[in-house]
């Protein structure tokens, strides 16, 4: 009794209750789910009831089928694409803004950055079919122009419109851990670079590139993991092609009313997630040194 | 009379409306050990940055080796720089740190393997080669950056207050290295400090800087004995003023009216920065003595003790001469035998005519 009084006094007590109202939240919302999710995976759907012995032939046809390892790995590769994108297009503008905008202006142009998050993503999407469509802006004008007599059909409806919209939609996620790493260069560095005989380009390429690449690594894991999981996406403007192994997930958790094989499957896609931010943070660790 | 090795001349460095410096005149020789001295803010910075090629002037032109340095970028100047805060690449370990610059140059890999370990081994951080750089205290770190600049062999090295982030002893410790190394490797240094005691032990050379501009380019020994002004004066260290009107000139000659010494006549050299404008008399504390029992002196005043300050091997005493309000400062070395006054008592002060400096 007399512990307990005492611990009740200490720090990490106090800590404990400051955090538990955040604790209780994400028990009931985040952990409670998923261990429910993953022991439905262990199950078996026996049409209108569920067999609750354990079995792992849920794992099996996951790992095993064709059409489910197809769409995993297009899935992986579609995020792969639109990871690589969104970095290499929010590389340049965290550098633009960290090197070349006064200090006073940076605040407003991170400001006008967010101002995309001021609509829904939906309405995005939405702009995006009327921007790709077989009707839409871009063919339009292409057409008006007398680029094109035919409207281009491999623009929407498919992968590479995945891509394009999901990737629109994370820039701003990393360019802000990508310019917050770079603010956190030392600018003398990148003089001593310059005293030492680099030019500009390998001055980058030695000092620059290599210290903010936490951010770039940051970026990467913010972007990657969530793409992977998308479903709004590919099911508005991927078409039958783009579709991804969430739309899979949802099929068998609704209409194909087999949600131990849905849980499989989104529990083997979150494995595989896992794996990829282990090796991102692994990465990582290269260059989070300790303080300078 | 060989060539100087930095020739600024008319250097100006507007900062918007602020001038930062202003018409700075400049030879540095080859192969001395030149120091930038003066306050905080004065442009020491500044005029450091310019050479090495971070800041453009605004008029004005530098040469270096006699080439002028007009467009010509840092990377492309041969000079090299320590940092104030010594710039050590966080990502590299101290060697890659060393090698950096030969790396740019592209040397050979075993050139570039030779001389980082002849770089690391003269500043004296052998076995230290693989150490990740966020693990070197303070005074490795340092050595670090000046192995990384000298490695690449520069014309000029440039320092930019290099030891004031150590303490006192590491620092006094890397004073006496940086001028043995300086000897050793034969390159110009041009070093930035505040502090004088820095620039008068170390330097061959200071230019005292004020507000932008250069108040005197002279030896330790000539910034001691003859500063130029009374604000060079006060700032190389300590001096006392008196009030004092020049009465009349000839030849070598000047007849000067000095409070609380009366009429003098003095040398035209002791007005070493010209008889115009001279309007005070200048004498360091130690060229005065506390006289006593049967002791004389060239002229002597009487004073009155009002402060004394026992620092072991010496003794600071204020007094004040008759006439003139705030004291004057003199110390005395505390030899064997010699007795330490007491705050109000009477003291014979002993000085001599020739210590006395005529200054504007
Ligand atoms: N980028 C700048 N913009 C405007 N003013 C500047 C800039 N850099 C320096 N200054 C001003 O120029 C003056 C000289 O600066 P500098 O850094 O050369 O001083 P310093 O002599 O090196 O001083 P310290 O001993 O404190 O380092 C200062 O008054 C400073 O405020
Ligand atoms: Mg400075």
């Amino acid at each position: 009794m007399v512990g307990f009084q005492k611990w009740r006094r200490s720090e990490s007590a106090q800590g404990l209750f400051l955090i538990s109202p955040t604790l209780c939240f994400a028990l009931l919302l985040l952990a409670v789910p998923l261990v429910m999710v993953a022991a439905l995976s262990f199950w078996t759907q026996d049409y209108l009831t569920l067999d609750r012995t354990f079995t792992t032939a849920n794992y099996v046809t996951a790992w095993t089928e064709p059409m489910y390892q197809y769409l995993m790995a297009r899935s992986l590769k579609i995020s792969i694409f639109v990871t690589v994108a969104t970095v290499f297009l929010a590389y340049p503008v965290a550098y633009f803004i960290s090197f070349h905008v006064a200090p006073k202006r940076k605040a407003m142009w991170i400001f006008l950055i967010t101002i995309p998050f001021w609509t829904s993503y939906l309405m995005r999407i939405f702009l995006w079919k009327v921007i790709l469509g077989y009707n839409g802006v871009v063919n339009g004008s292409l057409m008006g122009l007398g680029v094109i007599e035919q409207p281009l059909s491999f623009i929407l409806y498919n992968q590479n419109a995945v891509v394009l919209t999901l990737a629109h939609a994370w820039v701003p996620f990393a360019i802000l851990p990508i310019f917050v790493a770079l603010e956190r260069v030392d600018r003398s560095l990148i003089e001593a670079a310059e005293d030492l005989g680099d030019s500009r380009l390998r001055r980058f390429l030695r000092v620059t590139l290599p210290l903010s690449m936490p951010g770039v690594i940051a970026a990467t894991i913010i972007v990657f993991i969530p793409t992977i999981g998308d479903y709004v996406t590919p099911r508005l403007v991927g078409g039958p092609n783009g579709l991804m192994i969430s739309n899979m997930i949802e099929l068998q958790f609704k209409k194909a009313n087999n949600a131990p094989l849905g849980a499989a499957l989104a529990i083997s896609a979150m494995g595989i997630v896992t794996f990829f931010a282990l090796v991102f943070l692994w990465m990582n660790r290269k260059y989070v040194r300790g303080p300078s | 009379m060989t060539l100087p090795i930095i020739r600024l001349s008319g250097l100006d460095k507007f900062y918007g409306e602020f001038q930062a410096l202003s018409q700075i005149n400049l030879d540095i020789k080859t192969g001395e050990f030149f120091s930038l001295l003066g306050p905080s803010g004065c442009g020491k910075t500044t005029l450091l940055r310019a050479i090495a090629g971070f800041e453009t002037l605004s008029s004005g032109s530098l040469q270096i080796d006699g080439l002028s340095m007009e467009g010509v970028p840092a990377n492309k100047r041969p000079t090299n720089m320590v940092f104030q805060s010594y710039a050590i690449f966080p990502h590299m370990s101290v060697a890659e740190n060393v090698a950096y610059g030969l790396k740019a140059r592209k040397l050979p890999k075993v050139e570039i393997k030779a001389r980082v370990a002849e770089a690391i081994d003269m500043v004296g951080l052998q076995g230290f080669d693989e150490r990740a750089s966020h693990a070197l205290s303070g005074g490795q770190r340092q050595r670090v950056a000046l192995a990384r600049a000298l490695v690449l062999k520069p014309r000029v090295l440039l320092l930019d207050e290099p030891l004031s982030a150590l303490d006192k002893k590491l620092r006094e410790q890397m004073q006496s290295e940086l001028r043995r190394l300086q000897r050793a490797v034969g390159i110009t240094f041009v070093l930035v400090t505040h502090d004088q005691e820095e620039a008068l032990t170390m330097s061959d050379r200071i230019a005292v800087m004020f507000d932008g501009k250069i108040a005197q380019v002279a030896s330790p020994q000539i910034l001691y004995g003859k500063p130029s002004t009374r604000k060079v004066a006060a700032f190389i260290g300590m001096m006392n003023f008196l009030d004092a009107k020049v009465l009349a000139a000839s030849g070598d000659n000047v007849e000067v009216e000095v409070q609380s010494l009366g009429k003098l006549t003095l040398s035209l050299e002791q007005a070493t920065g010209g008889l115009n404008g001279c309007d005070s008399v200048g004498v360091r504390p130690e060229m005065l003595t506390i006289l006593t029992g049967s002791q004389t002196s060239e002229r002597e005043i009487e004073a009155e003790v009002t402060e004394v300050s026992y620092y072991g091997d010496m003794t600071y005493y204020d007094v004040k001469f008759p006439s003139k309000e705030d004291p004057i400062t003199v110390t005395m070395r505390n030899t064997a035998g010699r007795e330490v006054l007491e705050v109000g008592a009477k003291a014979r002060v002993g000085w001599s005519t020739s210590s006395l400096l005529l200054l504007k």
